[in-house]
């Protein structure tokens, strides 16, 4: 599904990817850790095409299409989705009407018709319920006045209704109790599908207790250093990012 | 890549929709403005012989007065004596009696317009008065209205068949000598809508007149009165538009609304007045005095303007809150673009007590243009009680934009109660990206972003009109962002 080669980022002069390899497949769930300032953000934003970053070389394929060409919305619309590590406020728009909106034009994207007001309220109300959200979320401006764990569950939500191929969680894990966490944990893993990929991108192990990944890679220094099973989280925990990095010099 | 700064501003440069001119024959007056010219605009009007007098006499006090600069508005000369002061469709005999009698192609231009003046749309509900350059083409739904008591029709026709009526309250709000733009209207105002609502009466619709400037090289000095007598109550909309033409067009208008105790007016507008292409060339002057009297106890008169065209709008719809009681409310949209001026705001005036009054304002800027703000609340002496409050937002899309806020504040009444809040923002990347990341493009993210800052003004339009207000909103704003 997603084939990053020799993937080099840059921030003004500065690099922050340097050389990046990864391979997902339609199914997988892969989980990035790394220390801060490793890039994890730098690749999120750049797979879903935030401005700021210029691309020095490297390929991204996503579904035989070159992703780094494609406008952010375009990329939406073809099934890439990025779980907002800091979900943005937009005032006097209803989480509603947003949703409706991108729904509505992902769907034309791919042909289909339009969902109408009635058919959109029935299959929103069942998504809320499967994230313990109170209806009333989805007629308040969008994030506004949400707290911390309401806005990640609103994120995970706009997943849940908007059924990406690519989904991209950036630190959807910081900020959350430990009860949000595993309402987000479950409303992530009902989408687990054989059609569909999660790039996780996490700094703790807890995260990964409730959604297990298959391949755990540590991203250090702009690249990716080690790659593994699950149980390479667990040992980064007792070891610390240290010892990998040393590893890997 | 997604959107910068410098791509918000690229974005920039929308076409303006209703830029098309009608071909149809016209008898337009030479350009020119004298007493000559007004005695035969009166002439051609068939007005009572006070009319012409009250022309006159504000075109001889016009002529001692200058232009207003008080405004936060760069405005080329107008040069008065280059205007022609009448246009209207050639007609072979009387004006038409039913629609069947009007050029079809003018009944084109209003279906492209989106105007509802034909049989299905007459279903919907809303009685249009058109006013084509300068005369008033057709008025439906006359029939049913007259039922209910209520008088809707152009102000021509108006002076013809109530002019004890239009006498009565013509200048009462709006003196001929008011201010420059007022006096000049009251010397040359052609055509406009005229409306009384009986005691008691609740207008059974919305009455809607739409304006249109179409000829070139002409004013359009419309004219407006509505009078709602005792319990009476009714909703009016207008909205404007003209063609794309180089040249800059004048359009000073004078709106009069009289209340009566316990009466109701709620106006609103919708103003797509051609904005000038987007180095600034051409594009309506849009001066316009709007002033409501509330005269009677416990009135209420509410304005509500979505202004997006004009290269210039000078325009303050106002209350004057006599009545004990009485309520004011201004919501207020205004959009520019590329090198449009807005200076546009409301005045608030308490005399009687307990009056209260709300202004919420919500000025979005992009391109290079600048969007002003101003306001008076005024509260006088025996005013007891007197509330106000006000909310002026403004939103900037790009860095090339100005948003300026003068809100004036008189107070001499010590129990009144004056609050002011104000905002300005700017539409972040952030928010564009988020939105263009759910699969938004950018320009409906911008519409939308715009659409939502609107909001609490959105929702004191007419429902169709709220549609149409936000469908032109994302008209303005295209291209505002890349």
């Amino acid at each position: 599904m997603l084939s990053i080669e020799n993937l080099h980022v840059s921030v003004g002069d500065k690099p922050i990817l340097k050389g990046l390899n990864l391979q997902i497949n339609a199914g997988e769930v892969h989980a990035i850790m790394g220390p801060n300032g490793a890039g994890k953000s730098t690749l999120s934003h750049v797979l879903s095409g935030k401005s700021g970053y210029t691309v020095t070389a490297g390929t991204v394929i996503y579904q035989g299409k070159d992703l780094l060409d494609l406008e952010p919305d375009e990329r939406a619309r073809e099934g890439v989705f990025l779980a907002f590590q800091y979900p943005v406020e937009v005032p006097g728009v209803s989480n509603i009407y947003l949703m409706k909106a991108a729904l509505n034009a992902i769907r034309k994207h791919k042909g289909l018709p339009e969902v109408d007001a009635m058919d959109f309220l029935t299959l929103v109300k069942d998504k809320v319920k499967l994230l313990e959200m109170d209806e009333k979320f989805l007629y308040r401006s969008v994030n506004e006045g949400f707290s911390g764990g309401e806005k990640k569950r609103n994120e995970i939500l706009q997943a849940a209704i908007l059924e990406p191929s690519l989904c991209i969680l950036d630190e959807t894990d910081s900020g959350l109790d430990i009860d949000a966490l595993k309402v987000v944990a479950a409303g992530v893993n009902s989408l687990r599908a054989d059609d569909r990929a999660f790039l996780m991108i996490t700094h703790y192990q807890r995260m990964l207790d409730y959604i297990k990944p298959d391949i755990v890679h540590v991203l250090a220094n702009g690249k990716i250093v080690k790659s593994g099973g699950p149980e390479l989280a667990l040992e980064l925990e007792a070891k610390g990012y240290h010892w990998v990095e040393e590893q890997a010099a | 890549m997604s959107t910068s700064a410098q791509e918000i501003d690229s974005y920039i440069g929308q076409k303006y929709k209703d830029g098309f001119v009608t071909d149809v024959e016209v008898d337009t007056f030479p350009p020119g403005l004298d007493e000559q010219v007004i005695a035969k605009l009166s002439a051609i009007k068939g007005e009572p012989e006070f009319m012409l007098e009250y022309r006159l006499k504000a075109f001889r006090h016009w002529q001692t007065m200058t232009e207003p600069n008080w405004a936060q508005l760069n405005i080329e000369p107008i040069d008065y004596q280059s205007i022609s002061y009448y246009s209207a469709p050639k007609k072979d005999s009387d004006k038409p009696q039913s629609l069947d009698e009007i050029d079809p192609e003018l009944l084109e231009t209003y279906k492209k317009l989106g105007i509802p003046l034909d049989e299905q749309e007459r279903l919907a509900g809303v009685a249009v008065d058109a006013v084509f350059d300068s005369v008033s083409v057709a008025t439906t739904f006359k029939g049913k209205l007259k039922d209910a008591g209520v008088i809707f029709c152009p102000i021509s026709e108006a002076l013809q068949e109530y002019p004890d009526l239009v006498k009565q309250y013509l200048g009462t709000v709006v003196p001929s000598g008011d201010n420059f733009f007022a006096a000049l209207n009251a010397a040359v105002f052609t055509d406009g809508s005229f409306v009384y609502i009986p005691k008691g009466v609740r207008c059974p619709m919305e009455l809607s007149t739409y304006f249109r400037i179409n000829a070139a090289n002409t004013g359009q000095f419309e004219r407006t009165l509505i009078i709602a007598d005792e319990d009476s109550h009714v909703s009016y909309l207008e909205g404007c538009t003209a063609p794309m033409r180089d040249e800059n067009q004048l359009h000073a208008a004078v709106v009069e609304l009289v209340v009566m105790d316990n009466a109701e007016i709620k106006y609103s507008t919708v103003q797509n007045w051609y904005p000038g292409d987007e180095n600034g060339v051409g594009g309506i002057y849009n001066f316009v005095t709007k002033r409501a009297e509330c005269r009677g106890a416990n009135s209420k008169v509410s304005w509500t303007q979505v202004e997006t065209g004009s290269a210039i709008t000078w325009k303050y719809p106002s209350c004057v809150l006599l009545g004990d009681n009485s309520v004011g409310e201004f919501y207020s949209v205004a959009v520019t673009n590329n090198y449009q001026q807005a200076d546009t705001g409301t005045k608030m005036i308490h005399i009687g007590k307990n009056t209260r009054s709300t202004i919420i304002s919500k000025g979005i800027s992009a391109g290079r243009s600048q969007n002003t703000y101003r306001g008076l609340v005024k509260v006088a002496k025996n005013a007891t009680n007197a509330r106000n409050y006000t909310q002026c937002d403004s939103l900037l899309v790009g860095d090339k934009c100005g948003a300026h806020t003068f809100p004036y504040v008189e107070v001499k009444q010590p129990s009144a109660q004056v609050e002011h809040e104000a905002t300005t923002s700017k539409i972040s990347e952030d928010q564009l990206f988020f939105c263009q990341q759910r699969g938004i493009s950018a320009e409906d993210a911008v519409s939308m972003i715009v659409n939502g800052f609107c909001k609490s003004v959105f929702k004191e339009l007419p429902m169709e009109f709220a549609v149409e207000a936000q469908a032109l909103l994302g008209i303005s704003l295209e291209g505002s962002v890349g």
